[in-house]
C-alpha cells in the first residue's frame, strides 16, 4: 500500500462529505489567518512607531528642562518671553542656556558628542504670505546641525548655514504642509513670509516626512536661533538641546558625558534631583518595542486559542467520520487492510483537513495584510507563517491520531456488525 | 496434495459472561481439502455464521486450533492476519458489503491495493475478474447503481481477484432473487470445476445441491457430514432419521471423504 494510495483513499473520504470537510477546514483557516494577521498587525504597529521615533533623529539625545512648578520646557510663548528669564537669584532649578549648549559642544569634555543644536520653539506662530495665512504649529529656532540630528533633509532650496545664525538672518526652511498652505503651487523658495509681523525669507522646503500619529511632522518651520529669539521668543532659556552622538554605540557614553557636564554646571549633587531630562532615542525605542512585543504576543496567544479550537473541531469531526464509517472499516479489514493502512487513511484525512485549512488561512492572511487598518500597515512575519502552518499540520496529526487509532483498532467482526 | 486448505480442531466459541453465556460452537472439527466444495447448513442460531467468521479470520475462537494451508492462525499477530485475509481468503457476505461511493472497479481493486499489487496489473486483473462474473459493462457503476445480484457478483469478483486458496461465502444468495442466485451459483460451480476450494453457508437446499459435500450444524455441533449424491444434480434431501444417524458418528470428529 503506497503512501499515494493512502492519500487517494483519504481524499476520497473527504470528498464524500464536502460541506463537513469545508466547515472543519474553516476552523483551522480562521485560526491560522488570525495568528498570522494579528502578529502581522502587531509587527506593523511596532515598525510604524519605531519609524516615527527614528524620524525624530538617529542617535540623538533630547535634553529639556525639568523643574517643579515652572512653565514647562517650552521655552517661552510669543514675543513676551523675555520677561520670564530667570537670571536673578539662584533658584534650585536652572533653565537650559546657550552656555550649556556650548559646553556640551566642547570635544575635550564630551568626545562622544558629534553636534549640539540648541532649540527654541514658538508654538502656533501665524505665518502670512500674500493674504494666505497659516498657523505653523512648530516654529523652531536652532543651528544648522539640527537638520541632520533630527533627520530633516531639505528637498527644494538649501539649508541655512552657520553664517545665517551668526548674522541672525531672517531666513527659514519650511515643512511641506506649511508650503502647501501658504504657497499652493507656487515655488516658495526665495519668497518672503511674515511670521507674527516679522518677514522671513524662505530658503528651502523640507522633504515630506509623513504624519506620525496626532502631530503633523510637516507642519513646521525652522529658522536660525537668534532670528527666532529676536523676533518671536526673546533671549530666554532654551526649550531644549538636541545632542547627536557620534554613532549608535556611543549614545550611552554621550548621555553619561552630557549628564556629568550638566550636573557640574547646574550644581547637581549625585544625590540631588536633576533639573533637566535627557530623552534617549534608543532607550525610548527599546521601551516601545518591548511594550508592543508584549501586546503582539498577547494577540498571538488569543489567536492561537482559536487555532486550538479548530483542532478540537477536527477531532470531533474525525470521530464522527470513524463512527459513521465503522462498517466500511470492517469491510476493508475483512478483505485484508492492514492496521497501518486504516490508521494512515484517517490520519491523512485529518492532516489534509488541517493543512488545507492552514494554506487557505495563509492566503487569507496574505490578502488581509494588503490592507491598512487604523493607520497600521501590517508586516508579515515569516516565523509566524512557518509556526502557524507547522502547528496546523501538527494539529491534524495530533487531533486526528485518537480517532484514527480507534478506527485502526476495531476488530473486523465488531466493525462489520456495526449498524 | 500437501496440507489441507482448512483444518479445524475442537473449535469452541463462547459469547458473554455468567448467565448470559451463549455457547455458539461446542467443539467443531473439520477438514477441507483442496478443490472441495462444502455447504454448511443449519437453522439460525446453529452457530454456522460464528463458524464462518472464525474461518474467515474475522473473529477468534475461545478455544481450539485452526490451520489454513498448514499455518496456525492462532499464532499469528494482527499484521500477519491481515496478510492472511488478503492473500488466502476471499469472503462473500450476505449483505454484499461493497464500499459505497466507490465504483465496481475500485471495489474489486481494493484487496489488491492492500496487497501491494502495482496499479496497471491491478486494473487488468480487476477488469478480468469483473468480466468473469459478467459485469464487464458496469465497471464504472457505483454500488447504489447496481442491482442486488450485480452487487453480489462484484463482491464475488472482489473475493476472487486475489486468487485466494479458499473462498468463504456467508449466505451469498440470502438477499437475492432466483435469477441472481442462479448467476452467483454458476460462478461458484465454474470456480469449483477449475479446482477452487469453496465453503458456503446456506439454509437453502437448492443452494447446497451445488456443493460436493454437505455439513449440518445443530446447536454448535456438526451432526452430519456427507458427500452429496453425485448423480444428476438432484437436491439432497435425506430423511431426518438418516441425518441423525449419520450425524451421530460424525459429531465429534468429522473426517473428509471428498
Amino acid at each position: 500500500m503506497s503512501p499515494f494510495e493512502i492519500l487517494r483513499f483519504a481524499l476520497r473520504g473527504l470528498a464524500a462529505n464536502k460541506l463537513r470537510s469545508f466547515l472543519t477546514t474553516l476552523g483551522i483557516l480562521i485560526g491560522v489567518a488570525a495568528v498570522i494577521l494579528l502578529v502581522a498587525f502587531g509587527e506593523g504597529a511596532s515598525q510604524g512607531i519605531q519609524q516615527s521615533i527614528q524620524r525624530l533623529g538617529a542617535n540623538t539625545l533630547t535634553i529639556s528642562a525639568s523643574f517643579s512648578g515652572g512653565g514647562g520646557g517650552g521655552g517661552g510663548f510669543g514675543a513676551g518671553g523675555g520677561a520670564r528669564q530667570q537670571q536673578g537669584p539662584r533658584t534650585q532649578a536652572r533653565q537650559l542656556t546657550l552656555d550649556d549648549a556650548r559646553a556640551l559642544a566642547d570635544p575635550a569634555q564630551a568626545p562622544s558628542v558629534r553636534s549640539v543644536s540648541p532649540v527654541v520653539t514658538a508654538n502656533s506662530a501665524a505665518a502670512v504670505y500674500e493674504g494666505a495665512s497659516h498657523t505653523v504649529s512648530q516654529l523652531v529656532g536652532t543651528y544648522p546641525s539640527y537638520f541632520e540630528a533630527t533627520n530633516k533633509p531639505v528637498e527644494d532650496g538649501t539649508y541655512f548655514v552657520n553664517d545665517d545664525v551668526l548674522a541672525a538672518r531672517k531666513v527659514m526652511v519650511i515643512g511641506r504642509t506649511v508650503a502647501e498652505a501658504l504657497f499652493g503651487a507656487v515655488d516658495p523658495v526665495g519668497r518672503q513670509v511674515s511670521v507674527s509681523g516679522v518677514p522671513f525669507t524662505v530658503v528651502g522646503v523640507l522633504k515630506e516626512s509623513g504624519s506620525s500619529g496626532m502631530q503633523d511632522a510637516d507642519d513646521i518651520a525652522i529658522a536660525p536661533l537668534p532670528a527666532v529669539q529676536q523676533s518671536l521668543t526673546g533671549f530666554g532659556p532654551l526649550g531644549s538641546i538636541i545632542v547627536q552622538a557620534t554613532g549608535a554605540d556611543t549614545t550611552e557614553t554621550a548621555q553619561a558625558e552630557v549628564t556629568a557636564l550638566l550636573n557640574q554646571r547646574h550644581g547637581i549633587t549625585p544625590t540631588g534631583t536633576a533639573d533637566y531630562r535627557i530623552l534617549n532615542q534608543a532607550t525610548l525605542q527599546e521601551t516601545v518595542s518591548s511594550t508592543i512585543g508584549i501586546f503582539t504576543t498577547l494577540l498571538g496567544a488569543v489567536a492561537a486559542i482559536s487555532l486550538l479550537v479548530g483542532g478540537i473541531g477536527i477531532t470531533n469531526i474525525m470521530l464522527v467520520t470513524v463512527t459513521e464509517r465503522t462498517r466500511e472499516i470492517g469491510i476493508r479489514k475483512a478483505i485484508g487492510a492492514p492496521r497501518s493502512a486504516i490508521l494512515g487513511q484517517f490520519l491523512v484525512e485529518s492532516t489534509v483537513l488541517s493543512l488545507v485549512g492552514g494554506l487557505a488561512g495563509l492566503l487569507v492572511a496574505f490578502i488581509g495584510t494588503r490592507f491598512t487598518v487604523a493607520g497600521i500597515e501590517p508586516v508579515l512575519v515569516p516565523s509566524s507563517i512557518v509556526l502557524a502552518l507547522g502547528v496546523s499540520v501538527g494539529i491534524g496529526l495530533f487531533f486526528g491520531s485518537y480517532p484514527a487509532n480507534r478506527a485502526a483498532k476495531l476488530r473486523p467482526i465488531q466493525a462489520l456488525r456495526h449498524e | 496434495m500437501t496440507a489441507p486448505v482448512l483444518e479445524v480442531r475442537d473449535l469452541v466459541k463462547v459469547y458473554g459472561e455468567g448467565d448470559a453465556r451463549v455457547r455458539a460452537l461446542r467443539g467443531v472439527s473439520l477438514t477441507v481439502e483442496r478443490g472441495d466444495y462444502v455447504a454448511i447448513m443449519g437453522a439460525s442460531g446453529s452457530g454456522k455464521s460464528t463458524l464462518m467468521n472464525i474461518l474467515g479470520c474475522l473473529d477468534v475462537p475461545s478455544s481450539g486450533s485452526y490451520l489454513i494451508d498448514g499455518t496456525d492462525v492462532g499464532a499469528l499477530n494482527e499484521g500477519q492476519l491481515a496478510v492472511l485475509r488478503n492473500r488466502k481468503i476471499g469472503f462473500v457476505f450476505q449483505s454484499f458489503n461493497l464500499i459505497p461511493r466507490m465504483s465496481a472497479l475500485a471495489n474489486v481493486e481494493l484487496p489488491m491495493a492492500y496487497g501491494g499489487v502495482g496499479a496497471a496489473e491491478r486494473r487488468a486483473r480487476a477488469l478480468a475478474a469483473l468480466d468473469q462474473v459478467g459485469l464487464a459493462g458496469r465497471v464504472r457503476h457505483e454500488p447504489n447503481e447496481l442491482s442486488g445480484g450485480q452487487q453480489q457478483r462484484v463482491a464475488v469478483a472482489r473475493a476472487l481477484v486475489t486468487s485466494p486458496a479458499l473462498l468463504l461465502a456467508d449466505e451469498p444468495t440470502g438477499n437475492l432473487d432466483t435469477e441472481s442466485t442462479g448467476d452467483v451459483l454458476e460462478i461458484f460451480d465454474r470456480l469449483s470445476a477449475s479446482g477452487g476450494t469453496i465453503v458456503i453457508i446456506t439454509h437453502e437446499d437448492d443452494v447446497a445441491a451445488h456443493a460436493k459435500r454437505v455439513i449440518r450444524l445443530v446447536d454448535g455441533r456438526i451432526v452430519e457430514d456427507r458427500p452429496r449424491i453425485p448423480a444428476g444434480g438432484r437436491p439432497l434431501r435425506p430423511a431426518s432419521g438418516t441425518a441423525v444417524a449419520a450425524g451421530a458418528g460424525a459429531e465429534k470428529d468429522a473426517e473428509t471423504t471428498g
